[in-house]
């Protein structure tokens, strides 16, 4: 091996990435020849301080909240405009025409007064809160942030709530049932502050988001929507809305649900 | 209290929207939590990578965002080990994008082979100590930083992914999009330059 060999390979050689039979040969020619260790040694020099004073760059504080905020975002928004997902149970069923008819109204205005849809009670307004009820579960499991109080002891995570609530919420451990409570957490939806109780199944989990009607007066009968791989429960009762999020199938859901009213 | 329905019925698939996909079979959320996990483990590599491709914070964070998003897009398709590296081979894609999109000379500082490869070798007999002297000082930092700043930037990303990330050869041509034969030719010059560039600024001072 001669000198231009050593130095065609020489940068191999300081990043080991020569077959070990070439960097022995290289370094035998290295033992002979002063210029080639010279050479060697401004490139291990140099690879030292790029290495000690070359500055890594680490992420700044709050990107990762963006970024999760965003993946969250793309996660849970529409990959194809779908209204009137929601199909009411029981006796509604009969009508869902003209209750198409209306929601197709309704959401039309939804899009134009985003805003004036937020308090209408119908089913473009509860289309909006489903949106978010996914947003707000597809963002705690992204972030991490499920629980501000982590406890499965329902007698810590009522008063921690209602400590911070405006209103009352049945907190119940369903452990018995197969959903354990994990903990509870305030979290913003609808534009209120609102509860949302967090509870696992095997790996998936659950949030339960309660808050307290506009008008107390309004029932809803339990209806679920699927989308986008998420089931949503929603119903009404005493006053309080209830939104159950998570990826479990609606089976699944249906038996939280039921675990859920028949406990508390 | 309410009663619960069977409310588990779904509505034909085609009530209103004919030929609509059903909701994703992927479980979304999973994905999501395979994403947090690939995500806390590269963002400072992600950061970093975009922060010297771009030379700037601000520009650096929508880099990364952007690439983050492409990430969780593509995570299915993701299929191999060696996650760091798909994902700075997406951290680059989006700087390209970005370059484009944003109309902006990615080599900012012409190269001049020549007058470079003269000033080198004209070099012969210094053992490295003159960089290792300019280095002692307490800018050696600063200095380092900005000889890096200047390279051109298919010098500069190999650099980085070598000095600063540790990645193998074969993980920089797949990041870089080069046969694995130019990782060393291009690492070989790029160290040239900040040689070249490191005594010229320890010659200036």
């Amino acid at each position: 091996m001669d000198c231009n060999d050593v130095r065609g390979r020489l940068h191999g050689y300081l990043d080991q990435e020569l077959e070990r039979s070439s960097a022995s040969e290289l370094e035998r020619h290295l033992d002979s020849c002063d210029a080639c260790r010279s050479e060697v040694a401004r490139f291990s020099a140099l690879r030292k301080a790029v290495g000690t004073h070359a500055t890594y760059h680490r992420a700044p504080a709050g990107l990762a909240q963006r970024i999760r905020a965003r993946v969250a975002g793309s996660a849970a928004a529409p990959q194809t405009p779908r209204r009137r997902q929601w199909w009411p149970t029981g006796s509604l069923i009969a009508a869902r025409p003209q209750w198409l008819q209306l929601g197709a109204a309704i959401a039309a205005t939804a899009l134009v007064t985003w805003t004036a849809a937020l308090h209408f009670a119908g089913p473009a307004g509860d289309e909006l809160t489903a949106e978010r009820v996914i947003a707000g579960h597809a963002r705690s499991v992204v972030t991490g942030h499920l629980a501000d109080v982590a406890s499965s002891d329902q007698h810590s995570v009522k008063p921690w709530l209602s400590g911070r609530l405006d209103f009352s919420l049945p907190v119940v451990d369903l452990t018995g049932s197969g959903f354990p409570l994990v903990g509870g957490r305030l979290d913003y939806l609808d534009e209120r502050t609102v509860a949302a109780l967090v509870y696992r199944h095997r790996e998936h989990m659950i949030n339960l988001f309660v808050w307290p009607l506009r008008d107390d007066s309004t029932t809803a009968p339990v209806r679920s929507l699927a989308r986008r791989g998420y089931n949503v429960v929603h119903w009404t009762e005493g006053g309080m809305a209830f939104w159950a999020v998570s990826d479990l199938n609606a089976t699944e859901m249906r038996a939280f649900v039921s675990a859920y009213s028949a406990a508390k | 209290m309410a009663r619960i329905y069977a409310f588990a019925r779904k509505p034909p698939a085609s009530v209103d929207t004919p030929g609509l996909r059903e909701p994703l079979s992927l479980d979304e959320t999973s994905k999501v939590q395979r994403f947090e996990m690939f995500f806390a483990a590269h963002l400072d590599a992600a950061y970093n990578f975009a922060r010297w491709l771009t030379r700037d914070e601000r520009n650096a964070e929508d880099v990364a965002q952007e690439a983050f998003l492409r990430a969780f897009r593509f995570l299915d398709s993701f299929e191999g080990e060696d996650g760091r590296a798909w994902l700075l081979g997406i951290v680059r894609n989006t700087y390209y994008t970005w370059l484009k999109r944003n109309q902006i000379s990615a080599r900012s500082v012409p190269f001049d082979e020549a007058s470079f490869d003269a000033g080198v070798y004209g070099d012969a007999g210094d053992d490295g100590s003159s960089v290792e002297r300019r280095l002692q000082e307490k800018d050696a930092k600063r200095v380092v930083d900005a000889a890096l700043e200047r390279l051109p930037e298919e010098f500069r990303e190999v650099i980085v992914l070598r000095e600063l990330e540790g990645l193998s050869y074969k993980e920089i041509a797949a990041i870089a999009a080069i046969p694995l034969g130019t990782v060393m030719s291009r690492l070989a010059r790029a160290r040239k330059l900040l040689l070249h560039s490191l005594q010229r600024a320890s010659q200036e001072s």
